[in-house]
């Protein structure tokens, strides 16, 4: 599935053009199996001069995705188009050169600095490597970078033990401004310092950026930092950006159900707020095994139900996703071939009776009986070992757009893609966007309204 | 936590941990770290003290004092008072242990104070008072001091201040000395009554054991369940901590569990041995912010069906306001600033806490962030002056002379302290200079031990 975002504004001013870019893993690795999808067709452009954040939890593909645009990492496909040039189409020895043009800072300056090396050679380096000018030039060059990132020329001779967590992120900063990029990826590059120290760092990126006209690729989970620093935002989870816009309206007036969630998480700095947090269910899947449909649709609160069972209560909802998630666990569970053969003649396994698990989660909630009826069959599915089976019947009955099944064949397209939202140029992947369905924050609302009551 | 802190809770009920003087230091080749250095804490039964401090400011220290998880080349310094006070508990110890246990009872008004800081060489001031008569005889024998003045018996941990030590089933209040405690004592009170949550669950999890046989382990040993028993509760633990499929999940080893998951699953092992104080520190720093709010919600709801004291260590503001009725503020070793968690964020008083809270890249954007300049100071001496004096944008001469002391920092609110030489606010520079220095133990006698 590929996610199809029209020319984002005018892409003359793009200094980088992302279209349908993919990052696999293993494909067809040990097990012959599915391949880890890390980033799963992703369309976006980040303008000359601005900042373009890029958050989402652990696992979301967002450093992959940062990895790929340098070319740390292969694309599996889709393109990256640098100044109007697909980069993933060069030679090694064209991608050396272009390097030059962009650089990366990691997260942790206590490991990615080489400790043996004084802080005028780790910083030099890059002169060294493309043997620029002569070696006077070159230091002089890094001493006066030094002053640049607010640290003294006589660092030059010293170690990056002698410095502090800060300081060394400045002496990684200054190593990536050696060559003179155009384009930074900055993987989470505070989120290792105190917060106090944090901050001195993002005004010093903030500088430097304004100095040199850099454009930012800003990677991080730290919600509030990307606020600041960032011009746009792209939310990423699961390999795939769910929502992407201007910074400001895309905090104040969240469109996607996952920014929603997302910020609606965060823990702020106001002991006063009287938030109604929502708590998501569950833990992202696995990008080996992705849901059909909506990445987002096991976890989602927004997630449209079939028509038929609009007047189920929201606890039964919430149970019914906690089956699936625990079906989906135990299918991926590994298994012994002891236990494969004690489960296939009928003997206990450590998976336990499906029906007990199934009468745990409902038992404080009135399910009718024709829910009761599909639980029934699909706990005798499970017990029979075949996750697969109880799953597609879960699927059947209570899927929607959302996971990938078609309710009504005449309908239109059931393919997910990027809807226009907001009054700038915003847009979120969500079914909801279409006219057909209600938008994701009332339906968020009013479902968290009856599961806790006001 | 959230909607219905726990306002009423000064007068309802005492401290069931109070912290006092504790001075926990590391000795290296070249120095002496005093990590914790004089800390003073209460946390009382049902509420959450949040213990806020950036790297290097002794949070974690303290916690692990707490825990008495300090070992070589660190050390818990005699004066250090860590005193349990749950009565259950006392009556319990001096049940088990009547030979560690003394009684403070009568002795506790005959104590002549002028004439026990003669017998002892320590001053007033090393306790945090001024005048002998204000310091407390449970900060001299918790901190020790007890055999040299004829209180109590070398090795003696429990304590008795009402009721007789011999009918322990009577005790009315007492409380058993952290500090003092060795072997079966200590492995009673650490994991039994106390339990602490790290910030990574894998440094609590055995991978070579399943999740289960861990938490049956737990329970067996401090609750003396066995069998079929044990494996109900422990399946009941999984899913009180939101688990689901429990059975199962028992049966499989920590790396089959996600990161979340394997934190829920530490904090069940934690609740095994029902304890009634849990030690966080930073339990969701490692953790996705959708999964954060997950476990932060689930300490809400276990502390309020367990009546569980939490102590809650993090660098996190935002985590602070959430999960916090009280916050105490660190920095170098020192507790700077404590307050209501709503005070401390809308009327930080210290000029740290204020520095940092400004810090924090908040709604506000374009213009750059305000910083804290320099970088906290390794505490490797007594302190002489204010650590944060090089810091600190509101410093003026004396700070550089005068180590300031917790004094009330807040006229409307009497739980308010800051140590700072700018309070107390009724008071003149100098004035307060002069009473902050009064109560710093005499420079040359100050201990470099
Ligand atoms: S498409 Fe469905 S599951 Fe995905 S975000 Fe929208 S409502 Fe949620
Ligand atoms: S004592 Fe002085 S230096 Fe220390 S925090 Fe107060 S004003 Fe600042």
């Amino acid at each position: 599935m590929s996610q199809q975002i029209g020319t984002e504004r005018g892409s003359t001013d793009a200094l980088v053009q992302v279209r349908n870019l993919k990052t696999y893993y293993d494909e067809g690795g040990l097990f012959g199996g599915q391949p880890v999808r890390a980033v799963d067709g992703v369309t976006f452009n980040i303008q000359e001069g601005e900042t373009l954040g890029l958050v989402g939890e652990s696992g979301c593909g967002k450093s992959t995705l940062g990895r790929t645009l340098l070319q740390l990492e292969d694309a599996t496909g889709g393109e990256i188009l640098y100044d109007g040039e697909d980069i993933t189409s060069y030679e090694q020895d064209e991608l050396l050169s272009w390097r030059r043009n962009a650089q990366m800072v990691f997260q942790d300056p206590e490991s990615s600095l080489n400790e043996r090396m004084t802080v005028g050679e780790i910083v030099r380096e890059p002169l060294d490597v493309h043997e620029w000018k002569t070696d006077g030039e070159r230091r002089q060059r890094v001493q006066s970078l030094l002053e640049t990132v607010g640290l003294q020329r006589e660092h030059y001779y010293r170690y990056p033990h002698q410095f502090s967590g800060g300081q060394r992120q400045r002496i990684s900063i200054a190593r990536t401004l050696t060559l003179n990029p155009d384009f930074m990826v900055l993987d989470e590059p505070v989120s290792a310092l105190d917060v106090s120290v944090q901050a001195e760092i993002i005004n010093l990126l903030e500088e430097l950026q304004a100095e040199f006209g850099l454009t930012y690729l800003f990677i991080a989970h730290d919600l509030s930092v990307v606020r600041h620093i960032s011009d746009r935002v792209a939310v990423m989870y699961l390999g795939h950006i769910m929502e992407i816009g201007p910074t400001e309206e895309l905090f104040a007036d969240p469109s996607n159900p996952y920014t929603h969630a997302l910020l609606s998480a965060i823990p702020l700095p106001d002991p006063g707020q009287e938030r109604d947090r929502i708590t998501l269910q569950g833990t992202p899947p696995n990008p080996r095994y992705p849901p059909n449909g909506c990445p987002f649709s096991t976890r989602c609160p927004a997630r449209i139900r079939p028509s038929g069972y609009q007047d189920l209560d929201e606890g039964v909802w919430s149970q019914l996703n906690t089956v699936r998630e625990v079906l989906r666990e135990r299918q991926r569970a590994d298994r012994t071939i002891r236990e494969r053969i004690r489960g296939s003649l009928g003997w206990e396994t450590r998976f336990g009776d499906m029906n007990d698990t199934i009468t745990e989660l409902f038992g404080e909630f009135e399910v009718p009986a024709n829910v009761q009826e599909i639980l029934d069959e699909v706990a005798r599915r499970a017990n029979e070992n075949d996750e697969e089976a109880a799953l597609t019947l879960l699927n059947d009955e209570f899927g929607s757009v959302c996971d990938g099944v078609d309710e009504d064949p005449e309908q239109s397209d059931s393919e997910l893609q990027f809807y226009t939202v907001g009054s700038t140029d915003r847009k979120s992947y969500c079914h909801r966007h279409d006219s057909e369905y209600r938008e994701p924050g009332p339906v968020i609302e009013d479902r968290s309204i009856k599961e806790h009551g006001e | 936590m959230t909607a219905d802190r726990v306002r009423d809770r000064p007068d309802r009920e005492d401290p069931i941990l109070q912290v006092r003087n504790l001075r926990t230091v590391f000795y290296t080749d070249r120095e002496t770290i005093r990590a914790a250095d004089g800390v003073s804490a209460d946390i009382y039964p049902g509420e959450t003290l949040g213990v806020v401090g950036e790297s290097g400011s002794g949070k974690s220290v303290t916690a692990r004092s707490i825990m008495r998880l300090i070992d070589s080349p660190g050390q818990i310094l005699a004066g250090s008072s860590i005193r349990y006070r749950q009565t259950e508990t006392v009556r319990a110890y001096a049940d088990s242990f009547s030979g560690h246990t003394a009684e403070l009872s009568d002795v506790a008004h005959e104590v002549d104070k002028s004439a026990a800081f003669d017998q002892i060489d320590r001053t007033p001031q090393h306790f945090g008072h001024e005048r002998p008569e204000d310091v407390p005889v449970a900060d001299l024998v918790g901190g020790g001091y007890g055999p040299e003045l004829g209180l109590c018996d070398e090795g003696d941990f429990v304590f008795v201040t009402d009721g007789e030590a011999t009918r322990p089933g009577q005790i009315q209040r007492g409380f058993v000395e952290i500090t003092a405690l060795e072997g079966e004592a200590k492995r009673l009170m650490r994991g039994g009554r106390i339990a602490m949550i790290f910030q990574d669950p894998l440094s609590s999890l055995n991978p070579v054991f399943t999740i289960g046989n861990q938490i049956k382990e737990s329970l067996n040993l401090h609750r003396d369940m066995r069998g079929s028993e044990a494996t109900r509760e422990a399946a009941d633990l999984l899913e009180a901590v939101g688990i689901p499929d429990s059975r199962r999940r028992l049966k499989e080893y920590p790396h089959q569990f996600s990161g979340g998951m394997r934190q829920r699953a530490v904090i069940a092992m934690a609740l095994a041995c029902d304890p009634d104080v849990l030690i966080c520190d930073e339990p969701t720093t490692a953790l996705d912010v959708t999964i954060e709010a997950q476990i932060l919600d689930l300490f809400t709801q276990l502390q309020a069906e367990r009546d569980l004291a939490i102590l809650f260590i993090t660098h996190d503001m935002g985590v602070i306001a959430n999960v916090a009725d009280r916050v105490n503020v660190m920095y170098a070793g020192e507790m700077v600033e404590r307050a209501d968690v709503d005070q401390l964020f809308e009327h930080p008083r210290h000029p740290y806490t204020q520095g940092l809270l400004e810090s924090i890249p908040g709604a506000q954007s374009g213009d750059s962030l305000s910083t804290i300049e320099g970088t906290v100071p390794t505490p490797n001496e007594p302190p002489t002056s204010c650590r944060f004096a090089d810091r600190c944008p509101k410093a003026f001469e004396a700070c550089r002379e005068v180590h300031p002391v917790s004094v009330p920092a807040n006229e409307q609110n009497d739980d308010h302290t800051a140590a700072c030489l700018l309070y107390p606010e009724n008071m003149s520079e100098q004035e307060a200079a002069m009473m902050h220095d009064q109560r710093n133990p005499p420079r040359e006698e100050s201990d470099t031990s």
